[in-house]
């Protein structure tokens, strides 16, 4: 099973990205980036959504499936991950608390990108839990 | 609880340590190392705070959460007046702002005021900055220990 995880400043160019297998890396990085279009015609029409914090965007790529999900926290932070499915909900809400401390951390200049350990940890827990 | 107590503290000694006097002729004050460690903390704490909120819809839902959820957390209290000019200007008052009624009340001390706001004016630039609003944070005081911040959103 496949999965990429990626983490979007707010002026839009990542922040971390992380991607299983590594032969699909490319792949992964070019759907992503296609998805950022669609995050911003869904947050441009944001005054007539009421829930505007998790967007679903059902993306399929031709030969084989995944969906590719967005989540955007009120600080314009995207976490975009292209997986074959799972519960995001919950794994949306764990990258955002990680986020969180990484933010938190006094060593960390936001706009960076994203060396903790601890945020790979984390992620390396749910690439195992979804794959 | 000895929360508030150990910020005051801390900030107090913040203020002796890192005010500096402005070398050259007419004096003042350069407080912009403490403005600068609002500004990171304001950032970390906008983060942090609006986790269970939605997103916010506009900028003067922004404020909002500035006067209300930023305050508690931070000095336990709520703003006590926001004004606005609805044109990007906006008048934050606080009748008892805590880090300035240590210091008493009344005309006494008022030039020593403006040490004690820098970090806040900084919080509440770093604040903005993550939700998304360059703005220009500045503070005044009239009386203590009543204080306005005045935050005009710049437009970009």
């Amino acid at each position: 099973m496949a999965m990429c995880i990626v983490v979007i400043a707010k002026e839009n160019y990542p922040l971390y990205i992380r991607s299983t297998p590594t032969e699909y890396t490319l792949k992964f990085y070019y759907m992503v980036h296609t998805s950022l279009d669609v995050v911003d015609e869904i947050s441009a029409m944001g005054k007539a959504l009421v829930y505007q914090r998790e967007l679903y965007l059902g993306l399929f790529y031709p030969t084989e499936d995944y969906k590719v999900y967005g989540y955007m926290t009120s600080s314009k932070v995207k976490f975009v991950m292209v997986v074959d499915s799972s519960n995001t909900a919950l794994i949306f809400q764990k990258l955002h608390n990680s986020y969180t401390d990484v933010m938190c951390n006094p060593f960390y200049n936001p706009g960076d990108r994203i060396q903790s350990r601890a945020f790979d940890n984390t992620v390396t827990l749910m690439m195992i839990q979804v794959c | 609880m000895a929360d508030t107590v150990l910020f005051e503290f801390l900030h107090t000694e913040m203020v002796k340590e890192l005010w500096a006097p402005v070398a050259r002729r007419g004096g003042g004050m350069s407080l912009s190392v403490l403005e600068g460690l609002g500004f990171r903390v304001g950032q970390a704490l906008a983060e942090r705070l609006p986790q269970e909120t939605l997103a916010f819809r506009e900028e003067l839902d922004v404020l909002k959460f500035l006067c209300r959820d930023l305050w508690v957390a931070v000095f336990r209290k709520q703003m006590d007046g926001l004004r606005t000019n609805h044109q990007g200007t906006y008048v934050l008052q606080d009748h008892s702002f805590p880090l300035l009624v240590p210091m008493g009340s009344g005309p006494q001390y008022l030039e020593e005021a403006p040490k004690f706001l820098a970090f806040t004016c900084g919080l509440l630039c770093g604040a903005l900055s993550t939700l998304g609003f360059q703005s220009q944070v500045t503070a005044s005081v009239a009386t203590l220990p009543a204080c306005k911040f005045q935050v005009v959103i710049q437009k970009s």
